[in-house]
């Protein structure tokens, strides 16, 4: 690792000034995957600006029909939650699935979303529920927020305060972990609203997290795993790595498309 | 405290580095403080500027958990941490589970079921076997212990042993708990 300065950011006024003092200061959230990275020096940020005790950032609540969480919630709290777990279970499903027990100790929402790493869990779920991303300038719907792979819309300096997710009349993800590192070879998040579906994929597109528009026409006429029977994914669109090729992928994209309704 | 051998906060300051940040937690129930480089890792500070050697750096990527230490009561990657993250907070380290000269109930569960062989991962299996106990209760079946075991890796493969004493372990926590209320 690099040197670096450590800054402590006690609001997040606060931290927005520490961040926009330096000009090549970066958030430290849960550090579950900047902390590896700069390890092995692919990042070198001058100076962290540490999230940890922001409590402004902490917190689950539901607000009208909206279930609302805190960007430096852990996975572990998200997946505990009496909140999460009675308004969106398979959210609460999602997060207690992230990484290992104590990588969802550590590991926030928020850091998450703004990595947008292609096999995170997170974005999934977030494009599927029609999500939307606010920050300390203005509120980014899931679909404008992801911009490929570890691309996002959020400027410099800006900080992703919470997540809000509309809560759904149906919601499941389903994904086939890589069984070293546990983020996804594949996953997919299906959402049911009043008279839509949408259909989310993380870690097989070659550009990150992407929705699936025949498999949402196919769900909104009929919500069933038989719907989908036929529908795949186009191979020339997937990630070809030594844990699975393009042609595995789109296969795997079918299989845990239906898994996840068959779910709900 | 103070800090014997030249550590590597000494060495980043004597280079003129970005400054130093100053610390303090409790580390076992005992207040530490010191001014760490802030690349200064939670395992890096516990191991080599407290001496206690008891947490292991296995593979140094937040894959193995043989550096699992409990931070504010829930088990954490020590390899994966800032030390100056943890300001003011507490921290268990394997070295603090035995009270009295007595083993920690999960401690004598490995003992009693041999849930080691050659050791390296048995601190980061143990704290992480107290914290599945913690979280999930006394009674634990072998899926449940299996997939909370997924952070931490033996390279010995001695998973059956480990599995029974994490299983015999946090029932005795039961019960050693039923006997204190």
């Amino acid at each position: 690792m690099y040197a670096f300065e450590y800054l402590r950011a006690e609001s997040l006024a606060d931290a927005a000034k520490q961040l926009a003092s330096k000009p090549d200061a970066k958030l430290l959230a849960g550090g579950h995957t900047l902390l590896p990275t700069m390890k092995l020096r692919l990042a070198s940020p001058g100076a962290l600006v540490d999230l940890g005790r922001v409590a402004e950032l902490k917190g689950i609540d539901k607000s009208g029909n909206a279930l609302v969480i805190g960007a430096m919630t852990t996975h572990a709290e998200a997946a505990d939650s009496a909140v999460v777990k009675s308004s969106i279970p398979g959210l609460a499903t999602l997060a207690g699935g992230i990484g290992d027990p104590h990588v969802r100790h550590r590991g926030t929402i928020g850091g998450s979303v703004a990595n947008n790493d292609p096999s995170a869990d997170y974005p999934a779920a977030l494009m599927a529920l029609d999500a939307t991303i606010a920050t300390n300038r203005r509120e980014i719907k899931a679909d404008a927020f992801f911009k490929g792979l570890f691309a996002t819309a959020l400027q410099d300096g800006e900080i992703i305060t919470r997540i809000s997710f509309p809560v759904p009349t149906k919601f499941a993800y389903a994904k086939f972990p890589n069984p070293a590192s546990r983020y996804a070879l594949v996953g997919v998040a299906v959402a049911q609203t009043a008279g839509a579906a949408r259909v989310a994929v993380t870690g097989a597109g070659n550009n990150g997290v992407f929705r699936h528009a025949a498999m949402e026409a196919a769900l909104g006429k009929a919500w069933s795993a038989a719907a989908l029977n036929g529908i795949a994914a186009d191979a020339k669109d997937m990630v070809s790595d030594i844990h699975g090729d393009a042609a595995y992928r789109a296969h795997l994209v079918g299989v845990m498309a239906r898994r996840a309704v068959a779910a709900t | 405290m103070s800090l014997g051998s030249k550590s590597q906060s000494d060495t980043a300051a004597a280079q003129g580095g970005p400054g130093l940040v100053s610390v303090a937690m409790t580390v076992n129930s005992k207040a530490v403080s010191a001014d760490v480089d802030p690349r200064t890792l939670l395992v890096q500070f516990l191991r080599e500027h407290l001496r206690l050697t008891g947490t292991h750096v296995g593979c140094d990527t937040s894959q193995c958990g043989a550096c699992v230490v409990h931070l504010d009561g829930r088990a954490v990657k020590s390899c994966t941490t800032l030390a100056a993250s943890c300001e003011g907070s507490k921290v268990t380290t394997i070295e603090g589970l035995a009270q009295g000269g007595q083993l920690h109930p999960m401690q004598e569960a490995f003992r009693e079921h041999h849930g080691l062989q050659c050791g390296f991962c048995t601190p980061g299996m143990i704290m992480a076997a107290v914290d599945i106990a913690n979280r999930k209760g006394p009674n634990l079946d072998e899926t449940t212990i299996r997939h909370e075991l997924e952070g931490n890796l033996c390279r010995c493969t001695g998973y059956h042993n480990i599995v029974a004493a994490v299983k015999a372990g946090a029932a005795a926590m039961g019960g050693a708990r039923q006997a204190a209320e």
